[in-house]
């Protein structure tokens, strides 16, 4: 009865026959689902990111080995930040008067030597810029571990004189530091007045359409926070209106040219309102004018 | 019954559309010697079809084999399957090593086996047209008309192919769709085979997971791929020389119109050697392949030959025949399986054909000088044939052995129209259809 178990048939035993082995019903299967284009990328893709997955989600599920994990790559990190390469050790300021420097090198408030990798170099910046005199600042980390700032110094235009101190404003009317004395700055022109800083590009623009009276020139007064003065010496004034100053101002110098006005004996010169400026006269010099022209006042007056 | 067979093989041919579809299928041809499995792969429509004006060659060119696979037979003979697990075990086999080399997976086979007693039947139908042009339901109903034979019990029906039709009294159309006439007439081939066989293929192939999208016979397959264009339309018969049987097959306008096979092939002249010379069947094939002839000359007095043998006894493994006495045991047996081809052909009227080109083709073809003795015996027309060349088929497969399997491709790749083709006849349908209500409506309101 062996036949019937297909032994002879199967051709191992039989000469002269190359040997042909059928693959069993389960090799032949598995073929079959190997070539299945689906169960091929579950198995050549699907499996192995799942393994994957399964493997790292296994090895975080412990919160110590998470903890030793996230503890040996602040280790690494801290090696690497640590390097020589990155240290930053001198601190060079460019552009910065020396009072400035002296003032930046305590604000910027970096200790060095410093990787580069912890200094907060906005922070730092932002530091720098509350003091004044900074208009504005760059820092860089150059090569060789030099923190480069570079300053722009706030240029002072005018002085600034407030009841208590007195202060040096640049163009926009910020301030940039006080000074002991007018004198210590005697080039710039002078403002004073409350709400002065607020207007001193106006100042400025008046002030260079002075040009003749530069001379003369004592400062310019704010006036009700509204509009500006300017004050000669001789204290003679020029009480100029809030809107249009300049034009009002040019209008002054081109009556003083042709009059000879601001020469005269005249207290003040009032334009506030345009359709109709009032001049105001010295005290007695109306006086002196008629005594001059021979006519006599019987009524003393101050005028 | 009818409707039953109509069931199997629609089915059939749905499978085979959705492999169309997929773009792969395989091929198997169940021999006696040898299985061998082809995979195919369908590009979609043929390309450069117009371009170069060769025309679509039957098909061919719109398949390209991807995956080929042969192994020795076990458990067939005479082209029927005798021994279930071992014909499964090299079903397996052939069909695990094509989709090794194709390199994908398949899951509908087309299959052809040459057993199972194929008998023809001729049959005629007619039937008076509605109106008088011809509609596709016209030739289903003439087809249906068709009075079917006792084909007997256990037998089923494996080939069902109209042949020709008859308009009037104009004869030979080979497409009556649209013409004009009154009365229809049809002639249908018919080939019918033991049911066993088949359900034991069926059974095997089930058993690797396959569905069978098509089955049929290789007599015919095999006249499909190794007769040429002309010989296929004027009138041949193929011999298909397989290892358990030979098939016969016969053609005429392109269409088979007979079948059979003789249940003797080349194992037989094996096993004559075997027998004669008292040697293994493996070395006895070996012998017949070698040294095997038809025609002794006196050169082959002179020629021995070593048959050896591993026994230890010196005498029995120092043996030697000469070629003469070879071929003197080939010989008789190959007249013996062509005077029976001959016989079968004679039934068949094959001596009424206009042309009677003979082909040889299988295996066993191969015998030199075959075709000498076969002029002899069949008649003078008689050549040599090898299966047409398919694109992609490995070198090894493209010998006459291989005729049943290229057959089969072009089978698989333009199958011609079967009965169960066409639309079953609206009357023979069982409950009321949808046509007939619509027409109730139609001719109603």
């Amino acid at each position: 009865m062996q036949s019937l178990r297909g032994q002879s048939l199967r051709g191992q035993s039989r000469p002269g026959l190359r040997r042909d082995p059928a693959p069993s019903r389960t090799a032949y299967r598995m073929q079959r689902l190997w070539l299945t284009p689906m169960f091929r990328v579950v198995m050549r893709v699907g499996l192995p990111v799942l393994l994957v997955a399964l493997i790292v989600s296994v090895y975080l599920g412990s919160p110590t080995r998470r903890a030793n994990l996230q503890a040996s790559f602040g280790q690494m990190r801290e090696a690497v930040q640590q390097r020589p390469e990155f240290r930053v050790s001198l601190l060079a300021i460019e552009g910065a008067s020396s009072s400035l420097d002296g003032a930046i090198r305590d604000i910027i408030d970096v200790k060095l030597p410093q990787s580069s990798f912890d200094l907060d170099l906005e922070a730092a910046r932002n530091r720098i810029l509350t003091l004044d005199a900074v208009a504005d600042a760059q820092l860089r980390v150059n090569t060789g571990g030099v923190l480069q700032v570079t300053i722009t110094e706030r240029v002072p235009a005018v002085v600034w004189r407030k009841p208590d101190v007195l202060e040096l404003l640049d163009a926009t009317g910020k301030r940039v530091a006080i000074v002991l004395a007018r004198s210590d700055r005697s080039d710039l022109p002078l403002l004073a007045g409350e709400g002065a800083d607020k207007a001193v590009p106006e100042a400025m623009q008046i002030i260079a359409a002075a040009g003749p009276l530069v001379p003369r020139l004592r400062g310019l007064v704010r006036m009700s926070n509204r509009r500006w003065d300017l004050v000669l010496d001789r204290d003679q004034r020029i009480l100029l209106p809030a809107d249009n100053p300049v034009n009002a101002l040019e209008r002054v110098i081109a009556l003083d040219q042709a009059e000879d006005l601001l020469a005269r004996d005249v207290a003040a010169i009032d334009l506030r309102l345009q359709e109709r400026p009032v001049l105001r006269l010295a005290p007695n010099a109306l006086r002196t004018l008629r005594e001059a022209k021979g006519i006599i006042t019987t009524v003393e007056s101050d005028l | 019954m009818m409707t039953d067979l109509y069931h199997s093989q629609r089915a059939m041919r749905n499978m085979r559309r959705a492999a169309m579809q997929r773009g792969v299928i395989a091929i198997l041809d169940v021999g006696s010697s040898k299985i061998s499995c082809l995979i195919l792969r369908f590009d979609g429509p043929e390309r450069l079809r117009e371009a170069d004006g060769v025309g679509s060659m039957a098909g061919q060119s719109s398949f390209r084999v991807i995956g080929a696979a042969t192994t020795r037979s076990r458990g067939v003979s005479f082209g029927e399957i005798s021994v279930m697990n071992e014909t499964e075990r090299a079903i397996r086999t052939a069909v695990q090593a094509a989709q090794k080399m194709a390199n994908v997976r398949v899951d509908h086979v087309i299959a052809c086996f040459s057993g199972a007693e194929p008998r023809s039947y001729g049959l005629a139908g007619e039937w008076a047209l509605q109106d008088s042009v011809v509609t596709e339901q016209d030739v289903a109903n003439v087809l249906a008309a068709c009075d079917v034979p006792d084909i007997g019990h256990g037998r089923e029906v494996l080939h069902a192919q109209p042949v020709n039709f008859a308009l009037d009294h104009r004869s030979g159309l080979g497409d009556p769709r649209g013409q004009i006439g009154n009365r229809l007439a049809c002639d249908m081939h018919l080939l019918s085979v033991e049911a066993s066989v088949v359900q034991n293929l069926l059974y095997c192939i089930k058993r690797c997971d396959l569905e069978l999208a098509g089955i049929a016979s290789s007599a015919y397959v095999s006249g499909i791929s190794a007769l040429v264009e002309d010989e296929q339309e004027l009138g041949a018969a193929c011999i298909d020389m397989g290892g358990g049987s030979t098939g016969i097959s016969i053609f005429i306008k392109k269409h088979m119109i007979f079948a059979d096979s003789v249940r003797m092939g080349g194992d037989h002249i094996t096993s004559d050697i075997s027998k004669g010379l008292r040697v293994p069947l493996a070395k006895a094939e070996s012998i017949k392949t070698k040294h095997g002839g038809v025609h002794a000359m006196g050169m082959d007095d002179r020629e021995m030959i070593e048959i050896g043998g591993d026994s230890g006894d010196w005498e029995k493994d120092r043996r030697q025949v000469s070629r003469t006495e070879l071929i003197g045991i080939m010989r008789p047996r190959v007249e013996e399986i062509l005077e029976e081809v001959r016989a079968r052909l004679d039934a068949a009227g094959f001596d009424h054909l206009p042309s009677q080109q003979i082909v040889l083709t299988g295996g066993a073809s191969q015998i030199p000088g075959l075709d000498g003795l076969a002029a002899r015996i069949l008649g003078q027309r008689v050549r040599l044939g090898r299966p047409l060349r398919v694109q992609g088929l490995p070198q090894a497969v493209t010998g006459p052995a291989f005729s049943g399997s290229v057959g089969l491709c072009l089978f698989a790749a333009h199958p011609q129209d079967e009965w169960w083709d066409f639309d079953i006849p609206t009357e023979k349908y069982p409950a009321r259809s949808l046509k007939r209500a619509f027409k109730w409506f139609k001719d109603n309101w």
